[in-house]
């Protein structure tokens, strides 16, 4: 039986900079992959946003393999027949240090754990862990599908996903609620570097993120397309109980986004190169775990902390920076010799501190407004229909005014005044 | 007058779902890392799973049941979470370093 100082089950972006944290400060640290290389189990829309990585790996874009830095950032509302963009772009984003970037998450992750590998991290990749070791109420290792497969250490941290069957298996989730999960699905589309500069209009390494509402038909949901050097990512987020419901095949919910007006022009003609899937923890503070208890911590997706609000939409960054709190955790407990839940404690209070907990916690509200029935299905048409009016030229009618034209698109909505200023308070409390 | 879109690229080359399958790359292990209860099935109006699963491995049978396939799936775990209340699907991941290998993801 093998013994280290802590197992990180995972080696995605949480898992990596957990590890990597943990052995640079000269613990023997074990990162188990059950894929055949990090990243290759792992589907994402597109984009990460990588300035967590400052403190462990200063001037991480000189090497971190990106497809484009994205300086053009649009939010399209869509009808059958509209769409509304509110269309930013920026060169700032194009240089050092940086904002998101495309990348592909085998790409991606794989440099990332070899960071991890490079800092003394042991990766064992095709390695699934299958079960925790107990001695008590103590977690104090897994089991794995090796020959010879236990692993004995006084600290597990649980990287291992939206599914993250040892922190079910550990009893720190409550019972598992389908709706609180989307399922993306995306195409990965080869159009060919100049085709993509053109179309998109963006030259060398910039790129786009543009992020959709309305296109998802009865399916709650939203829609993207984010630009990589030579292919595009175009794919929908849907919520997986109306999915069921709607009795919608998710690739026919990707093929009506792709035949809009708005975005057949940008894609059409692109080969498939990969089709993928995955689910995303959608529900935010309201469906996380308990994230640490005797011998175990809990990160990144495992502990739901994907972001889903609308106009952001982040993930990856939550799970490197969980990672790197917990490493930090970790190495405290074990300089202390304490690997119980007290003794752990450092990582709730870092989460609680930074971004991780605040941004959750702030936007708390905003994934359950942002799948909302009236921001899914009415007020699309009530935006798109009040713009197409305002710069509509009805001659020889006079021009109407703008109140008078949402007044009437609202109500054609059948948008009551409370609820959108229920909504509208949602919203800016988030934003504020 | 020429056709403007003559020479236009074709708009959907239309893909096959299997064809759509053939992109994504699966190292297939020979256990089955789902198991289905068709038991179960037979008695289940919903039958969710059929909807969702991405990679379309539930087929709904004329008698009321399910037949499924482990070899093409993304390891999402949809069909469990949406099957929960109905019990039927038993979903582990496949042995280490088989199953699903995304490489544009």
């Amino acid at each position: 039986m093998n013994t280290v100082d802590a197992v990180v089950v995972g080696a995605g972006p949480g898992g990596s900079c957990a590890a990597a944290v943990i052995a640079r400060a000269g613990y023997r640290v074990a990162l188990l992959e059950r894929g055949p290389s990090p990243g290759s189990k792992n589907m994402y829309g597109g984009v990460v946003y990588p300035r967590m990585l400052d403190a462990l790996y200063p001037r991480w874009w000189e090497e971190a393999p990106v497809q484009r830095w994205v300086t053009r950032r649009s939010t399209m509302v869509l009808t059958d027949t509209q769409a509304v963009t509110l269309d930013m772009r920026t060169s700032n984003w194009g240089r050092p240090p940086y904002n998101g970037a495309t990348a592909y998450r085998p790409d991606f992750d794989a440099w990332l754990a070899g960071k991890a590998e490079a800092d003394g991290a042991e990766l064992l990749c095709a390695t699934t862990a299958t079960g925790l070791l107990r001695h008590g109420s103590r977690i104090v290792g897994v089991t794995t599908d090796r020959p010879d497969g236990e692993l004995l250490a006084p600290v597990v941290v649980a990287c291992d996903g939206v599914n993250s069957f040892l922190a079910k298996e550990a009893g720190l989730h409550s019972p598992v609620d389908a709706s609180n999960y989307t399922l993306g699905v995306k195409e990965t589309l080869r159009l060919g570097r100049d085709v993509i500069d053109e179309r998109f209009g963006v030259r060398d390494r910039e790129g786009v993120d543009i992020e959709i509402l309305g296109v998802t038909g009865g399916v709650n949901g939203g829609g993207f397309l984010y630009t990589n050097l030579d292919t595009v990512s175009v794919g929908v987020v849907l919520k997986l109980t109306h999915l069921a419901a709607q009795q919608q095949r998710p690739e026919e919910l990707i093929a009506h986004l792709k035949s809009h007006p708005a975005i057949a022009p940008l894609v059409e003609g692109g080969e498939l190169e990969e089709y993928s899937a995955h689910l995303i923890p959608e529900a935010g503070v309201s469906m996380m775990p308990q994230l640490a208890t005797d011998g175990m911590l809990v990160v990144g997706d495992a502990a739901a902390m994907c972001l889903a609000a609308g106009i952001w939409l982040e993930g990856v960054n939550f799970a490197m920076a969980s990672g790197m709190y917990a490493g930090e955790a970790i190495v405290e407990a074990l300089t202390a010799g304490d690997m119980s839940a007290v003794g752990l404690a450092g990582y709730e209070r870092r989460l609680e501190r930074s971004f991780v907990l605040q941004d959750h916690r702030k936007l708390r509200n905003v994934p359950g407004l942002v799948l909302s029935d009236r921001v899914q299905h009415q007020y699309p048409q009530m935006i798109a229909n009040t713009v197409e009016r305002m710069f509509r030229v009805d001659n020889p009618l006079p021009k109407p005014g703008l109140r008078r034209i949402f007044t009437e698109e609202r109500r054609r909505a059948g948008v009551k005044v409370r609820d959108l200023a229920r909504d509208a308070w949602t919203g800016l409390r988030g934003l504020g | 007058m020429p056709d403007p879109d003559a020479s236009r690229p074709e708009r959907w080359p239309d893909i096959s779902f299997e064809d759509r399958m053939a992109t994504t790359v699966f190292d297939v292990h020979e256990r089955a890392h789902i198991d289905v209860d068709s038991s179960v099935c037979d008695g289940c109006s919903t039958q969710r799973c059929v909807v969702v699963c991405p990679a379309n491995l539930f087929v709904p049978t004329a008698e009321g049941g399910i037949v499924f396939n482990y070899e093409q799936c993304f390891e999402c775990g949809a069909c469990y979470l949406v099957c929960n209340e109905e019990g039927a699907i038993t979903w582990t991941y496949p042995e280490g370093g088989h199953g699903v290998v995304f490489r544009r993801s």
